[in-house]
């Protein structure tokens, strides 16, 4: 597979979970684990460009895909838009359901490069956060939407 | 939660899918997108002791013009069947119920052939695929069959299918004109339905319900009492008539008949039926 | 140097966070660890005939297998888990320790443990352990546990655990009450809620098999007070111990105990010179974490014929859970001392019984028995108004304390001394912001026009008590603790700014905040400074994140620690400038002699002269290193006006929260936009408490909806957005008039979206509903509402 540009490749027990994988072989603990039920996307990734939960995913059901993980990001030193609406609109606190917020919330806006606050609010669905009471998440995508615009 | 170890066979074609099934018999699960079967394997409610993956077979995704119907592959993903032109102007209530499935990630994975096989009474596709009296192409050791809709869920979580059959198709009579309606009842958007209702309204008029009996199910009392000449509102209040409705911690059987009733009234009006 | 206290500066915090950068307990790996895999009973109590580990001593990557009476012999504690708060001397409190040896007493009590190799490995063996049970009678609701006819513990004799009593006026409220003419009486049920904070707990215990060390990363809120316990409970000296607490992904309470699993990995890590770790999965968490709330509540108010209140009169029974953890029995004391709101009541009692059940334990949870007090007396004034005719905002204004003037150090009935408050206006600027007119006449426009979509408006007036603590209150609520914080600031000889902060972080911005205090305080640019913290190595002195205490607290030690710095420098710039003391001013980072603009010294000059020490003033310590441990004069009681408006499908019984006003007062602000992200997140937390959320148990004790699909954490989609607003009112607790804002979210908005809904259904003859409102719930209030 191809992990934020780099080509990985391992043998994995076929039963190992793609998160595991990115976080436990890998290294890459941005994508974190926030229950085990596909309800919350703290483990939400890119795959193509799409979001996927990467707990509900074998890693052998990823060879040869092409991945994003919060930590591919950032070019160059520089926050991803999102990643940078996100500091400025105050749309975390604990930060832990954050990557997958910003890499759900990217997926997103690649279908809906305009989206309305309510659309922002349904296509975050399956993304939980328990510090913001989400209002400062939808503000920041939608300050990504319109400076991306 | 993890899943309990399993032996992975990556199926190449079909029919390599429906050999390994009749070589493993009973043990063995496909996966598709994995979205029905992996949470289940993570509690170790199932545990396969071989899983073969038919995620890869992307000759069995595509939304086809067929005619008089529109052909669909078992392995397209919830969010092609959202976004397909062919099936917004010709099946609309699929488009817009397969954007009702969990949430956009779970859209990108799972797959609609996945997710009938799977055959969950809460599920919404189902539903839909009910009300449009869509047809299911299986395929099996011995050749390829075709099972109606209303003949495909025969239980709690089984369907229609042979132990080493394949759904590979559903096809979708196309409805261009029709009205329809999808009503589904839920406290967070993500969740399934307590109470879903399916109504397409092409001259007569399909109901189909979500999450009142052991399957996916037509209200056959309300289509009744439509096909005898009862307004909408009297048919919507057969809505529960004959089921069982299942309980849990959202819904007792007698609330969630109610729900039926008043969900069947707002998609019959939404659907122009009656 | 422009002004950077109360200006919203964005979050140092934020880099890391937002690209993965950050590390949380399951991010750290050390070689060799291994993982534990926890079996958990699965009876609700039961005596434990025998467990048989053999097989899972045979799976691949198995280390070893304990069962807690194995664990019992191997003296790895010399105390059981810690209860700080004994409410009264009598309080019953069974002994509890990490692994149930012979009894278990709720569904999820360890009664063995898996070591293997990896977290697959231990999940696998764990389920390989066969534990065969004698299944007692079960305890599985407060109900039961008043009825007595079962015992949660049997060698206790009684469910009982105390009765504590806070009665100043017995015989006033009796009077009140005799001579009343409107009485009113609210039964409520606060639910059991499961925190559910996004990180799931963790711990990692990496030993030093020949220093004798222990490091301990733990997903805590608490690391100071973990350390001390640590000690106390395993007889590892406690200068050997260090706790770190990384990166932590939310706590609100959940992460503030001292946790069975916590025990078993420093211990066995200790005793087998292993790194020992485990992650909460989050079903598990249902059963390895406290849960919140779990109070009965009835609440009595008597008042004059305008409504005027006379008395008010409390009992609880509260739910302790099978064993009492950290603070569990405190949790509604502390709630206590608010049934009386923001109101002035002549005369007021209240009791409380807690009991223990075989359910998961509580402890603390966001507000932590204030949003049940908050809850029980601002339901009670909506059927106050009612019972007087009046509406509920004017109910309100005809008992605020001071009658609705500012004022400060109060008394009230409850025996504390409310710090500051201005209650009239806080209330007005809500209702103008919620445009509180327009809304009743929108009200009645649906209904006139018979819309089956009912609009309900439902306010809350709360006040609550924050800082934690002033260290003499608390012994007198028999606290096992102090209530100070530390904060240490020092100058680095290159003039950068370290800050050492004794209160912990969790997604609250400490570092942020800090460096806004100290870079106002030292006149300095906020990047110049670095928070350091959650490290007991680091950061030796402190007492950690909870009750809405760091800034009024921790934040108010820095802000003084910078005024030591700032008193020695200026001693120093007084000999170095041969300048009186007095003769000296400090601006903008500079110490300059008046008259004499030219004659100025900035405080990085002097700090790298302090490092230097050649020229100090005689008998003067070198470096400008300033610590200072605060123990406030008193609480800080914030306040605020809620406005929820919700709609109500009376056909399917579903409940929207429509809109949501908040005007809080938290006096003054270091970081607006950090407060108002509290806010924000607090009143969802409320507001999942009133439509969404409860852990639900069966008859047998077991929770039956542990995991994310069934225990309904909202989503975006269910929330509005959430119009906030502040009046500034500051404490007089501390010399930054900053009170907090952590928990008052929570505290305003069950009441208000609760008072909402019965507000929609008034015409339905409904009074009242139970949390949460379910739509199935709602459905049948109206059913039996308008057949009533």
């Amino acid at each position: 597979m191809t992990v934020n540009g780099e080509v990985r490749s391992a043998d994995v027990e076929p039963r190992t979970l793609l998160v595991h994988h990115l976080r436990d072989v890998l290294g890459l603990t941005g994508t974190n684990v926030g229950c085990d039920t596909s309800s919350c996307g703290a483990c939400t990734i890119h795959i193509d460009g799409e979001s996927v939960k990467s707990c509900t995913m074998l890693a052998v059901q990823a060879r040869g895909a092409n991945i994003t993980t919060i930590e591919g990001m950032a070019t160059n030193g520089e926050l991803h838009p999102m990643q940078a609406a996100f500091m400025e609109c105050h749309g975390l606190q604990c930060g832990y359901c954050t990557p997958g917020m910003v890499m759900a919330a990217t997926s997103l806006l690649k279908e809906n490069p305009n989206p309305s606050e309510t659309e922002v609010r349904i296509g975050l669905e399956g993304n939980l956060c328990r510090c913001t009471g989400y209002h400062n998440i939808v503000k920041s995508v939608l300050t990504a939407a319109g400076g991306a615009a | 939660m993890i899943p309990a170890a399993f032996d992975y066979v990556e199926a190449v074609s079909a029919e390599a899918a429906i050999a390994a099934l009749g070589q493993h018999g009973d043990e063995a699960k496909l996966m598709a997108g994995g979205h029905s079967l992996l949470p289940l394997m993570k509690f170790r409610l199932a545990t396969p002791s071989v899983v073969i993956d038919i995620g890869r077979l992307s000759d069995l995704s595509y939304i086809n013009d067929g005619g008089d119907h529109v052909a669909i592959g078992a392995l397209t993903r919830h969010a092609a069947v959202e976004t397909s032109d062919l099936l917004k102007s010709q099946a609309p209530i699929l488009a817009h119920v397969a954007g009702e499935v969990g949430d956009p990630a779970v859209r990108h994975r799972g797959t609609l052939g996945g997710s009938l096989a799977h055959g969950d009474p809460a599920s919404d596709l189902p539903a839909a695929i009910l009300a449009l009296n869509a047809t299911m192409v299986v395929k099996g050791p011995s050749g390829q069959r075709e099972i109606a809709a209303t003949d495909f869920f025969t239980g709690f979580l089984q369907t229609a299918l042979a132990a080493d059959e394949m759904l590979t198709e559903i096809r979708v009579p196309k409805v261009p004109d029709a009205g329809w309606s999808y009503q589904k009842f839920n406290r967070r958007a993500q969740d399934w339905a307590i109470v879903g209702v399916a109504a397409v309204s092409n001259g007569s008029t399909n109901v189909a319900l979500v999450n009142m009996g052991q399957t996916p199910l037509r209200a056959a009392a309300v289509e009744a009492a439509l096909g005898g000449g009862a307004s909408a509102a009297d048919a919507a209040a057969a809505a529960a008539e004959g089921l069982t409705p299942p309980e849990d911690l959202n819904a007792d059987a007698t609330y969630r008949a109610h729900l039926a009733k008043v969900l069947v009234g707002r998609a019959l009006s939404e659907a122009g039926a009656g | 140097m422009t002004a950077v206290m109360g200006t919203p500066m964005k979050r140092k915090e934020d880099p890391k966070l937002l690209t993965g950068e950050g590390k949380f307990v399951d991010d750290i790996q050390v070689p060799g660890q291994l993982w534990m895999g926890m079996v958990r009973s699965t009876m609700a109590h039961a005596n434990i005939k025998g467990i048989d580990t053999s097989a899972a001593a045979q799976m691949p990557g198995v280390h070893s297998v304990y069962t807690g009476s194995e664990l019992a012999d191997m003296d790895l504690w010399i105390a059981p888990l810690p209860c700080v708060w004994p409410v009264t001397p009598d309080m019953l409190n069974p002994p509890h320790y990490p692994v149930a040896a012979e009894t278990a007493h709720h569904v999820g009590d360890i009664v063995a443990v898996v070591l293997a190799d990896s977290r697959y490995e231990a999940a696998d063996a764990a389920e390989q352990v066969v534990v065969d049970y004698e299944v007692l009678p079960v305890v599985a609701s407060l109900a039961d546990a008043v009825a007595g006819e079962k015992l949660a513990h049997q060698d206790l004799g009684t469910n009982q655990a105390y009765h504590w009593a806070l009665e100043p006026a017995p015989e006033a409220v009796e009077a009140a009450f005799a001579s009343a003419v409107h009485t009113v009486k609210g039964e409520f049920v606060q639910q059991r809620l499961i925190p559910a904070a996004m990180e799931p707990r963790g711990v990692l215990a990496v030993p030093s098999p020949h220093g004798g060390e222990l490091t301990i990363y733990s997903s805590t809120q608490v690391p100071h007070i973990l350390k001390v316990m640590f000690a106390a409970t395993t007889g590892i000296p406690e200068q050997k111990i260090r706790v770190i607490a990384p990166a932590v992904g939310g706590g609100f309470g959940a992460k503030l105990n001292v946790n069975p699993d916590e025990l078993l990995a420093v211990t066995l890590a200790n005793r087998l010179g292993r790194a020992v770790r485990w992650t909460e999965t989050r079903s598990e968490a249902a059963f390895s974490t406290h849960q919140g709330r779990g109070q009965h509540q009835t609440i009595e108010i008597a008042a004059d014929a305008e409504g005027k209140i006379q008395a008010v009169r409390v009992h609880l029974n509260a739910d302790m859970g099978a064993y009492m953890m950290l603070i569990t029995p405190g949790v509604p004391v502390l709630g206590s001392f608010l049934y009386t709101g923001v109101y002035n009541v002549p005369a007021f009692g209240f009791t409380c019984d807690g009991y223990f059940t075989n359910l998961t334990p509580t402890d603390a949870y966001r507000g932590a028995g204030r949003p049940e007090a908050s809850y029980a007396i601002e339901r009670a004034m909506d059927m106050l108004a009612a019972e007087v005719g009046v509406g509920p905002e004017e109910i309100r204004r005809r008992n605020y304390l001071a009658g609705g003037e500012a004022f400060e150090d109060l008394e009230t009935a409850s025996t504390l001394v409310f710090d500051s408050g201005h209650y009239g206006p806080n209330l007005d600027a809500a209702l103008e912001m919620a445009g509180y007119s327009d809304l009743l006449a929108q009200q009645q426009a649906r209904r006139d026009a018979g819309d089956k979509k009912e609009l309900g408006i439902g306010l809350c007036t709360y006040v609550e008590i924050c800082g934690l603590a002033p260290s003499r209150a608390l012994a007198g609520l028999n606290y096992g603790a102090g209530g100070w914080e530390a904060g240490t600031v020092r100058l680095l000889p290159t003039g950068k700014v370290e800050v050492v902060s004794g209160s912990t972080p969790h997604g609250q911005g400490h570092e942020t905040s800090w460096s806004q205090i100290v870079a106002d305080k030292l006149g300095i640019d906020p990047n110049d400074v670095t928070v350091l913290h959650s490290d007991t190595a680091i950061s030796p002195l402190g007492l950690d994140t909870y009750g809405s205490r760091s800034l009024s607290v921790g934040g108010v030690a820095i802000a003084m620690a910078c005024d030591k710095v700032i008193d020695k420098a200026k001693q120093i710039a007084a000999h170095q400038l041969e300048a009186n003391l007095d003769d000296l001013t400090f601006e903008g980072g500079s110490f300059s002699v008046k008259g004499s603009p030219d004659k100025a010294l900035a405080i990085q000059e002097i700090a790298f002269g302090a490092f230097t020490a050649h020229n100090l003033p005689d008998g003067m310590e070198p470096n400008l290193n300033e610590q200072v441990i605060f123990d406030p004069p008193n609480f800080a009681f914030p306040f605020g006006t809620h406005v929820a408006v919700v709609e109500v499908d009376t056909d399917t019984g579903g409940t929207t929260l429509l809109d949501y006003i908040a005007v809080d007062d938290c006096g003054n602000q270091v970081n607006p936009m950090i407060v108002e992200g509290q806010i924000h997140g607090g009143i969802v937390q409320g507001v999942a408490q009133a439509l969404y959320e409860v852990a639900e148990y069966d008859a047998d004790g077991n929770c039956k909806n542990p995991s994310f699909l069934d225990y309904l954490v909202p989503s975006p989609t269910e929330l509005p957005n959430i119009k906030t607003g502040f009046t500034t009112t500051p404490s007089t607790s501390n010399p930054l008039g900053v009170k907090g804002a952590g928990e008052a979210g929570t505290i305003g908005s069950a009441a208000a979206v609760i008072n909402a809904v019965c507000n929609a259904l008034k015409p339905y003859g409904v009074n009242d509903i139970e949390m949460p409102a379910t739509p199935m719930r709602v459905w049948q209030a109206i059913n039996e509402g308008s057949q009533g």
